[in-house]
Formats: structure tokens, sequence, C-alpha cells
């Protein structure tokens, strides 16, 4: 049986894996992604595709805010625009008094040197999106920010990475790890690659994939339902989400609502299966039409949801293993990763290739999630 | 593209098509009045808003979306008529606006 | 017990779903049947119980009169019968959610019955999606509900037995055919005879198919044999339509109405979407859900009658209603095991008989290899309007299956979700791909079976008591 050499096998085939293979293949590395099923299987394929520096947490925010400067110029990045439009993205608040916190937010990033959110009042609102229920009193806007198309950007990067000769095995599971010299062996079925380094990129499954190379990370997994309609004309441009409900709203290139917002299904890591709960996705339809009151009768075209690592802190892992030589992380982005693709690719890259990163990552150490470990 | 073998006589109820009266039998489909007008289409798609008209009549092709006192992409081949009905026929995408 | 509790949920009242509702009732279940037509009798015996009070039952045929006993007896039999409710989803447990009269609920039930029945095989070609094109179905439930027929003289092109009863009682009915385009390929029936069981209670059948035919030959129009190949033309409508025969022999006729059929193949959406192990089934060409002997799927308490479960026609689907009917009494405690068993054996023996023709129906007219081919410039995805080139081209980039071509052309995201395009599909891709069509595959089937609107999923939520 031969064994497959590359410089860096990356596991996990979604848009992160591929970003990671797609960086690291121009800085001149032999890359293989290895893929369960297939590429944009699990998260990247059922995202809402939100390309979003609105509301981060603060330690995202530098990172976050480079990677929009990077989905502005994307067709330079994978040579396709990815169905991406800046329509900006608004968090609304619908009374009152859910202004104050947007107000503080706003208040808190400009005190840390961010002009990336602004508040708007009423009639702004009404500006951005005319088919907003009238009640509503003012909003933070990211004016940068709006969103792209999920299955074009899986193609994009796909496509880029062939581009790059990295090897995109699908179908193919890592079922065992080994240590070979300075390599570590993957055992798959009756495939086996080595490499010197690994990324982990195996999203709801990455904290298994961890234990293989003996670091021990506690991950959760979520499991957010989506709802799209049938098509429409155009009705609203930005990405609307609300303070107080789980809704995230907006309306594909297609003319399709794509509603979301984290509202949880049920996810099975054994089977590989998620499904949706109906009574409690119904709370997302009811705040879609609390929201926006013309879509009531808008007919369901289906709903999915997609099975993804989510972290205690919300936080991603981005880092290398405190113990195993030449593994690197990056998982747990916990329902947000999908606009920080092309940036984590880039700091992956930094850390295979320089060992370090100038880019703010301390706080999705690896570490933070092995306490257990550190305390021992 | 149909026509009726019999006039339903006490069954005949009147249905509004685009707003113009149309005479139909209690106990048939929406789908299967369309298909005795002139016109032979009932919706136009939201893609290339080419036109179509009922095709499986048993609610598996969803080709016969038409809206129904009010309520948009409604299967005609599933909805009974009643007196009084009105139909219109969907063009392109659903403009909510409206 | 809850108004929306029942022992059993029947999904479907033809003639499998009525069948076992009536011996469910017998054995002391409770019982609710759900329908998404306005009366009971299903596809076969669509609007019996209407057309049986007038002169033109006579016209349909004895095997549609019979309808109208079976309904009385459901009628009768005291299960909650829920027409024109659309069913859109079911959890496990059982919950179901259903849509009646614009209000969205949700019901729960010990067991399911899926007896949801087939639909005909999609069958692309270029211009199939013109109006004026509809299916052979169609048409008959057309003259079924409705007493309509074509206006004009009309072309019909398939094969199988329902082209030939639908000429029957279109003729009977004073209706006009311009010709049949038979798409039968050469050389069948003596593959079929093969296939051909002992037994003098088939000949009956049989005989009955032959006198349609003759009755069709004294009709004195067109019949032409071994068409491979079918084009509707036209601007907004069907105007013409062209065909080409095995023998390359070709024809271009006008047309209003061209009515089309090519087989049935069980409706599987609801068993998928349940998580319902299916197989190919090479004989009829489709998938169909593993059952044990008494119709139970993979999900222990859900069970598939009727031609959802293998196209078996109404004289199966009876049967099979009946004995997945006993099954459940059984696990919910009316009824012993081995009564049940007893209750089945003369069951099982009506099912036997009433299968033992099908694979000589099944190898007579399998589809043509056309229909899984269709030209390049044909509209495989009838919502999303995507060709069957568009979908060659993606099947050879990688080796992507369904679920994969499908999020990159947006086939099968429409609202008929895969009924139309599924299995074209998956035949492209084995071709493409070269590898056997059952190791292709499905679509995964996203719920909501059906496309409620948000505010009937609103109002679920809206509904609901203060916690």
């Amino acid at each position: 049986m031969s064994t497959e050499a590359f410089d860096v096998a990356v596991v996990g085939g979604g848009l992160h894996g591929l970003s990671a293979a797609l960086h690291l293949a121009r800085a001149g590395r032999r890359v293989a992604v290895i893929e369960r099923r297939w590429t944009g299987r699990h998260a990247s394929g059922a995202t809402a595709a939100g390309v979003r520096t609105l509301g981060r947490d603060i330690a995202e925010i530098p990172i976050s805010l480079e990677a929009m400067e990077m989905w502005h110029r994307i067709t330079t990045i994978v040579g396709d625009p990815c169905g991406f439009h800046a329509h900006g993205q608004l968090r609304v608040a619908e009374i009152a008094e859910h202004m104050p916190a947007l107000l503080q937010r706003e208040a808190k990033i400009r005190a840390l040197g961010y002009t990336h959110e602004e508040i708007i009042d009423a009639a702004e609102l009404r500006r951005l999106v005319p088919a907003l229920s009238p009640h509503c009193v003012g909003a933070l806007v990211a004016r940068r920010d709006g969103a792209a198309d999920p299955h074009r950007t899986i193609l994009a990067y796909r496509r880029a990475c062939e581009a790059e000769n990295v090897a995109i095995v699908e179908n193919c599971g890592v079922e065992s790890v080994d240590r070979q010299g300075d390599d570590w062996l993957l055992v798959c079925g009756q495939r086996r690659f080595r490499a010197p380094v690994v990324v982990n990129a195996a999203g709801a499954w990455a904290a298994r994939l961890a234990a293989l190379f003996g670091d021990e990370i506690a991950l959760g997994v979520r499991a957010s339902m989506m709802i799209v309609t049938e098509r429409l004309a155009p009705l609203l441009a930005p990405v609307v989400s609300v303070v107080g409900r789980a809704l995230s709203f907006k309306q594909s290139d297609q003319g399709t609502l794509v509603i979301g917002g984290g509202l949880q299904g049920a996810a099975d890591l054994d089977r590989e299966r998620s499904s949706v709960n109906f009574a409690e996705l119904a709370k997302g339809a009811r705040a879609a039409s609390e929201l926006f009151p013309a879509v009531r009768g808008v007919r369901i075209a289906r709903c999915w949801t997609g099975i993804e690592a989510q972290t205690h802190d919300h936080l991603p892992v981005i880092g290398a293993s405190p113990n195993a030589p030449g593994l690197v992380h990056a998982f747990g982005f916990s329902g947000h990763g999908f606009q920080l693709v092309p940036v984590v690719g880039a700091i992956l890259t930094d850390l295979v290739v320089e060992g370090t990163t100038r880019r703010e990552i301390a706080a999705f150490a690896p570490r933070r999630l092995m306490q257990e470990r550190v305390a021992a | 593209m149909f026509r009726k073998l019999h006039d339903p006589g006490a069954q005949t109820v009147t249905i509004f098509i685009d707003g113009r009266p149309v005479p139909a039998e209690l106990g048939e489909s929406v789908a299967a009045v369309l298909l005795r007008q002139p016109e032979a289409w009932c919706r136009t798609t939201p893609i290339s808003e080419s036109p179509r008209a009922p095709y499986c009549m048993m609610g598996v092709c969803f080709e016969c979306l038409v809206e129904v006192d009010g309520l948009a992409s409604v299967q005609g081949c599933l909805t009974p008529v009643r007196n009084g009905m009105r139909v219109a026929r969907q063009q392109g995408p659903r403009s909510l606006s409206a | 017990m809850n108004a929306n509790e029942t022992d059993l949920l029947i999904v479907g009242a033809g003639p499998a779903g009525m069948a076992a509702a009536v011996t469910a009732r017998s054995q002391g279940l409770s019982v609710r049947v759900l329908d998404d037509q306005p009366a009971p009798g299903g596809q076969i015996w669509r609007a019996i119980e209407t057309v049986a009070e007038t002169p033109r039952i006579a016209r349909l045929g004895e095997a549609y009169r019979a309808g109208a006993d079976r309904a009385a007896a459901f009628r009768a039999c005291g299960a909650l019968y829920e027409p024109e409710s659309q069913l859109w989803q079911i959890e496990p447990g059982f919950r179901a959610f259903l849509t009646q009269q614009g209000r969205a609920r949700s019901v729960t039930a010990r067991a399911v019955i899926l007896a949801t029945g087939a639909q005909e095989r999609p069958a692309p070609f270029p211009g199939w999606t013109l109006p004026g094109v509809l299916t052979v179905g169609a048409a008959q439930i057309l003259l079924k509900t409705a007493d309509s027929v074509p206006t004009s003289p009309v072309w019909i092109a398939g094969c199988g037995p329902l082209p030939l009863l639908y000429m029957t009682q279109l003729l009977a009915a004073g209706g006009q055919i311009a010709g049949f385009l038979d798409t039968t390929p050469r050389g069948r029936l003596g593959a079929a005879l093969r296939h051909l069981p002992q037994g003098l209670g088939l000949l009956a059948d049989l005989a009955k198919g032959l006198s349609w035919s003759l009755a069709l030959r004294r009709a004195g129009f067109p019949i032409i044999r071994h068409v491979a190949e079918l084009r509707a033309e036209g601007e907004g409508r069907l105007e013409s339509l062209h065909y080409r025969a095995e023998d390359g022999r070709e024809g271009e006729v006008a047309a209003e109405v061209l009515l089309v059929h090519e087989g049935v193949v069980p409706n599987i959406h609801a068993p998928l979407a349940l998580g319902c192990a299916v197989s190919w089934h090479a004989g009829q060409h489709c998938y169909v859900p593993d059952l044990d002997s008494w119709g139970e799927t993979s999900q222990p308490n859900v069970f598939v009658a009727g031609d959802g479960a293998g196209v078996g026609g109404a004289e199966a689907a009876e049967p099979r209603g009946r004995i997945a009917a006993l099954r459940v009494a059984a696990r919910l405690g009316t009824l012993g095991e081995g009564a049940a068993e007893s209750a089945a054996r003369p069951e099982r023996g009506r099912l036997s008989r009433a299968l033992a023709l099908r694979p000589f129906l099944d190898a007579l007219y399998a589809p043509r290899p056309q229909v899984f081919a269709p030209a390049d410039e044909t509209l495989v995805c009838r919502c999303e309007e995507v060709t069957a080139g568009e979908l060659r081209a993606r099947a050879v980039q990688g080796r992507p299956g369904p679920n994969q071509i499908k999020a990159f052309t947006r086939a099968g995201m429409g609202p008929c979700q895969g009924r139309q395009c599924g299995y074209t599909m998956a035949h492209i891709i084995a071709t493409a791909q070269n590898r056997p069509v059952e190791e292709v595959g499905f679509y995964r089937i996203r719920p909501p079976l059906k496309p409620v609107t948000l505010g009937e999923l609103a109002s679920l939520d809206e509904r609901e008591p203060a916690a």
C-alpha cells in the first residue's frame, strides 16, 4: 500500500480547509485536502453566508476587518466574485428600550478606535430597508458588510485550490494517526497520507480529530436551522438581524429569502446528520413575519440545519497545538466563521511557514479549551 | 385546451380568473377550470418568465401555482373551486409590494 | 386522549390508506387519515363518490366503479378523515405537521402508515414544459373529476397500461384521438413473456389489455410504434410535435394537446424525509423503501403501503394496507401476534396474486433508454430551469453526487423539490461517471414536504400558550 506524501495535509474540505490549502499552496507548499464526504458537505454548505463585521466579539474585530478588506477584493483571491454584495448588515431595535445596548456597543468600539459600526435612526433605517415593519426605531449598521453565495464560494475556493495543484481527496475519512519520523501518517481506509504538518479544519468533528493527536479539546456542537423561501421580486438588500430575537433575514441573488438566526435543530455527529425542529423554527418564522409583515404569505421552499463546532466562549480555535508538533488547529467558529474564511487561510499559512503570525490571534489559542491538561 | 362534456346545471358556480367571471362545477379543481380557458398558461416562471400550465394534476409538479383569494403560489390542482373564488395568474417572481 | 392524538396516522386515502384505515378501526385503533384531495379514492378512484351518482360511471370501467364500495366502507369505519390537508413534516415520536384550510397544526400518533402512492415517471424531452403538454394521468384525472376532454383530437405518447386505458375511456366519452406514439421499444414482448407467470386467473387481466387494444384499433387513428424521441414546439404553447422512431422514421404534426406517460414510480419523498432506507428496484427503475413482510420500514413503526411500497396497482395496495394495519394493531396491543399472523395470511395470498403479473408488465413497459438520457437542451429541472447539458457538464467535474450538483446548479431546489428531476439527475450522473445508477443515490429531502407559508409556520408559535 503506497503512502502519498505532502508538505501539508489539511483535514476537512470545508471553506476554512480550502482557504488554508489555497494560501499554503501559494506559499509553495504541496497540499492535500482530505475530506470525509465532499467539499462543503456540512457547515460550509449549510451557511447563510453572511459577511459580517457587525457585532463581532472584540477579540475577533482585527481579523474580521482584515477579512472584510479581503472580501471586497475576493475576485483577486479566488478568481470569482463569490456572489458577494456589500449591501450592509443591520441590527435592528424594535423598541426604544433596545437602543441603549446598541448605543453602548457603538461607543465601546469607537473608544477602541473602530468606526465600522454606526447608529442610524428610524428614518435612515426606513430608507435602507423599506420593507421593514414601521414599528422599528433604529439600528446599528455596518455598511461595508454584506453576504455571499455559499455554493459559489465553495466552488470558487475549490477551483482556485485545484489551479494551485492542491490535491482534493473526497470520500476519505481519517481513521487513525501515527508518527513516522518527523511526519504524521494519516490512515484513511485504503489510503495513507504523510506530511510533517497537519491542519485540523474538521469543523464539528475537529475535537475527535484532535484527540487522535493527543489534544483533548472541549468542543460543543450546533445545528443552526435555516429557512429558504420561494423566489420573490427584490424586497431588501441588506442583511437584517434584530435585538432580542433569533432572526437573520436577507434575500439572495436568486430572490429567495434566507432566514436564519441561530435557532437550533438537533445534530448527530456519529450519523453525520442533523434535523429540523419545526416547533422551534416556528419562532423564526414568527420573528420574520413580525419584522416583515408582507412575507406572511410567502412559501417556504425548504429548511435545513448544518452541523458545526461551537466553543464555550464562541471564539474560534486558531493556533498550533501545544502538544503535537506540526499540528495546527482551525475550527470552532461557532456559527460565524464564513466571513473569516479568507483571513484564516492567511493566518494558518503564517503559522505553518513562519511559525508565528503578526495577526492578533492570542484569544483563539487552543490551550484555553484544554484546561484539564494544563492543570495536570 | 380542454372542454367539459356535460352541463353542470345546479352544480354551477362562478369563479373569477384575473377578474373575469368563469363558470365552474362544484367538485372540480381550479386547475381543471384554468385548462378550459382560451389562454393556455396559468403562470410564468420566476426565472425566464416562460409560460406554464397544469401538467400532472396530482400535486407533484407545482406548475399550476396560482393566487387564490389573495394567497399566492397555491397548487391549483389541489384546490376545489368555491363560488366567488378569485384566481389570479402569477407572472414572474412574486412581488410583495403589490 | 387529546383530540390531536391517535394511535395510527395514515397518510393518503387511496386504496391502501382506506383499506388500512378500515382494518385498523376493526381492530380497535383510533385512526387519523390525512389526504390532500377533497374526497377519498386516491388517484385510481379520484372523485368516485361524485361520479358514482352519474351516468358517466359507465364509461370509466369496472375497476373504477369498484372504488365506490371502498369509499363507502372507509367513510363508515370511524377513522378521523381529514381531506384537503397537506402533510409537510413528520418528526420522530411521531408528530406530524399539516396545513388544512390555510391553518397549520400538528398531530401526534404512535404509528404511521404512509400510503402516498405513486406519481408518473418524469420523462423529460425538449418542450415538455410547454402549456399543452400534460401527462396521461393528468388527462384521466380531468376526465374523472371535471368530465373534461381535450378540445381537439389529442396526441398521446408513451407506454404502459395507462395510455391504453385512458384512450379507451376517452373514446367512450366521445373524445377524439389524433394519434398514438407508442414508445415501447421493439422486442419487448418477447423479453417480457419470460416473466409471464403460470395461472389462469391472470388470463382475465391479459384479455382486458387485449380488448383495449382491439377497441383502439377499431377507432382507426394512427399508431406509430417504437417511438424513441419526442420534441414539442410552439410559441408560448404547444403547436407542433416532432417524433422519431427507433428505425429513424420521423414525423412532425400539428398538436394542441400532447399527453405523455412512461409508467409510474413510488412517491418516496415522505419515507426519505423520515430517514427510511430505500433500495434500487431494478425491474421498476426506481427506488423503493426497504420493507419487511408487514410493510414496516427501517424506522420502527413507520410503514409504507400501496404503490409507495413498489408499484403494484390497486389490487396489491389494499392487501398491503391491511397487512400493515394488522401489524400496527399487534404492536399497539389490540391484537395478538398470532391472530395478526392468521389475519394476514389471506391478505398475503391476495397480495402475491396481485403482484404475479407485475414482473411481466415491468419488463414489457420498462422505460426506453431515452427517458433517462434527454438531449442537452431539455429542461430537466422544470422549477429552476436547469438543462440536461448543464447537469452533464457538472457531473464530470470531480465525482459529484445529486446533492452537490443540486447545490451548484439549483436543480431540485424549486417548489417540487426534485419530484420531477430526481431520477433524471441520477441517471445523468450515472452515465457521465460510468457507474450504476443505484449507486448514485437520490436527493436528500429537505422539509417541509409541501411549501407551507411563513405565516402558517409562524402561527404554530403564536398559538403556543405562554410558558
